[in-house]
């Protein structure tokens, strides 16, 4: 049995195309994936993100149990900050990768994937018993109590202030603020998954059909359209942001994944902090690149081989692929060794038994003309 | 809701035929186009395969996933649509139309009247 969010039955009415995603009935489109992708680009995107899991981590030692849980230096948020951070197992790799906000002095909210929530909690309880910190640190998994919505587009500053009270509009990318809707306690956080500025707003699971409905009436004016995660999943790919399950997973580090920036190696160690550290001196031996299709062809999917310039060995495959509907071209990304990753090299994707070129590019592959 | 031409047949798998004498023109439903939105990519047999009914022998894809198209009667493809290839929206525009997919000689022109008439077909897509 699927599990649904308290939007579904907002998804029905507006007529949305149902899919099974990690577990979840939710909602790939409304209209068209490009209609969709080109409101968020070019205006305002509204999506049902309430599957994600949010869990509370408190007390005296919070802060010290997600340094040493987490790749990112946890110290570094002031309180309302955010960051992204990963969370690895011994040898590295990914368990989860997720939002972290510090709510309070010794109170932090962690955002993590929705196909993820179990692993997640399990591993968390695992560390958290195993280490000093067991008698001062509290660990809360509410993510059935909590519904989300993720408001996306150059157009969303122009009424987020006017939908809730809260001026979130004064957040500077990451963080976070409490608003308030009818009687309800909201965090609204600016960040997102799409490459444009935009919000996430988290709220009790009763009260974010309210959330959504009031965003469409405010936001309508503006542009503002109902999104589903075929547009989330040709947004993010587009920009190049990871989804767990294509570039991430137990066997892929962060740094193989190039996300080296979201690793700390001055806080001292954390779970996986050897091997990472240990892959940053000497290297790896995958690596995550960005490419797009050169001539006219299908686009590139999961698991397609990629094959080397001169098309006489497979290096490696692709983890994600898509057309773009900003570029209108085959655009993904996969992972080769190192030699074989540097930026302005070709390489060829076999599509049906046939192979097509494809030029390595620059992360994000897409970067709108400023 | 869907169009259905009275005038063609049909296949399970969504493809329509447009038989005349012993040549039969193949494209996808409304219904089909429908349920793939945004076709960006359409890839063709060759001119001069001969395909069994039944048998893969095109893709067309949307924007999240690739999809097989069935002959739907068996025969030579005689003629393909490159006007589809070059501009694959017409897939979604004119599905019955300027959408077709490729112009097969029958193998066996009986075969038509195996296929799924409009009335048929319809029922199908409903259930």
């Amino acid at each position: 049995m699927l599990k649904r969010t308290p939007l579904f039955e907002a998804h029905q009415k507006l007529g949305a195309r149902l899919v099974e995603f990690g577990g979840w009935e939710m909602p790939v489109q409304y209209t068209s994936i490009t209609d969709e992708h080109l409101a968020v680009r070019n205006a305002a995107g509204i999506f049902d993100i309430s599957h994600m899991g949010e869990v509370l981590a408190s007390g005296p030692g919070a802060a010290d149990f997600l340094n040493r849980t987490l790749t990112n230096d946890i110290r570094k948020l002031a309180i309302g900050g955010g960051q992204y951070t990963l969370m690895c197992n011994a040898e590295g790799g990914v368990i989860d990768d997720l939002y972290a906000y510090r709510l309070g002095e010794e109170e932090y909210l962690l955002v993590i994937n929705a196909s993820r929530i179990e692993p997640d909690v399990l591993w968390m309880e695992g560390e958290l018993r195993g280490s000093e910190f067991n008698q001062n640190t509290t660990l809360q998994n509410v993510s059935d109590a909590y519904g989300a919505v993720a408001i996306q587009g150059p157009k969303v500053a122009g009424f987020i202030d006017a939908c809730f009270q809260a001026a979130p509009t004064k957040l500077k990318k990451n963080q976070l603020t409490v608003g308030s809707f009818e009687g309800a306690t909201l965090w609204i956080g600016r960040t997102g998954y799409t490459g444009e500025d935009g919000f996430e707003v988290i709220a009790p699971a009763e009260k974010i059909a309210a959330v959504w409905n009031r965003a469409l009436e405010v936001g309508a004016s503006h542009g503002l359209k109902p999104a589903g995660l075929g547009a989330r999943d040709t947004l993010r790919t587009e920009v190049c942001y990871p989804l767990y399950g294509h570039e991430l997973d137990e066997n892929t580090t962060p740094i193989e994944a190039g996300l080296a920036r979201f690793v700390s190696f001055d806080k001292g160690f954390f779970t996986g902090s050897n091997r990472l550290a240990e892959q940053k001196a000497n290297g790896v031996k995958k690596t995550l690149i960005a490419f797009k299709m050169t001539d006219k062809s299908a686009p590139p999917r999961p698991h397609y081989p990629i094959w080397s310039t001169d098309g006489l060995n497979v290096i490696g495959e692709v983890v994600s692929g898509t057309q773009s509907p900003s570029m209108n071209l085959g655009v993904g990304l996969g992972y080769v060794p190192p030699e074989n990753a540097q930026v302005g090299a070709n390489v060829q994707i076999e599509i049906r038994a046939r192979k097509s070129p494809a030029l390595i590019v620059p992360k994000p592959i897409f970067r709108k003309a400023s | 809701m869907s169009n259905i031409p009275s005038d063609l047949k049909f296949a399970k798998t969504h493809e329509w035929v447009r038989a005349a004498g012993e040549f039969a023109t193949v494209g996808i439903t409304d219904h089909a186009q429908h349920e793939l939105t945004d076709v960006v990519f359409v890839e063709l047999p060759a001119v001069g395969r001969k395909v069994k009914a039944g048998e893969a022998c095109a893709v067309v894809e949307s924007v999240k996933t690739a999809s097989d198209i069935y002959a739907p009667v068996s025969g030579e493809v005689v003629e393909v649509n490159q006007a589809v290839v070059d501009n694959p929206a017409l897939v979604n525009t004119a599905p019955y139309a300027d959408g077709w997919f490729f112009k097969l000689k029958l193998a066996n022109q009986a075969e038509v009247s195996t296929l799924l008439t409009p009335d048929a077909y319809g029922a199908q897509i409903k259930a």
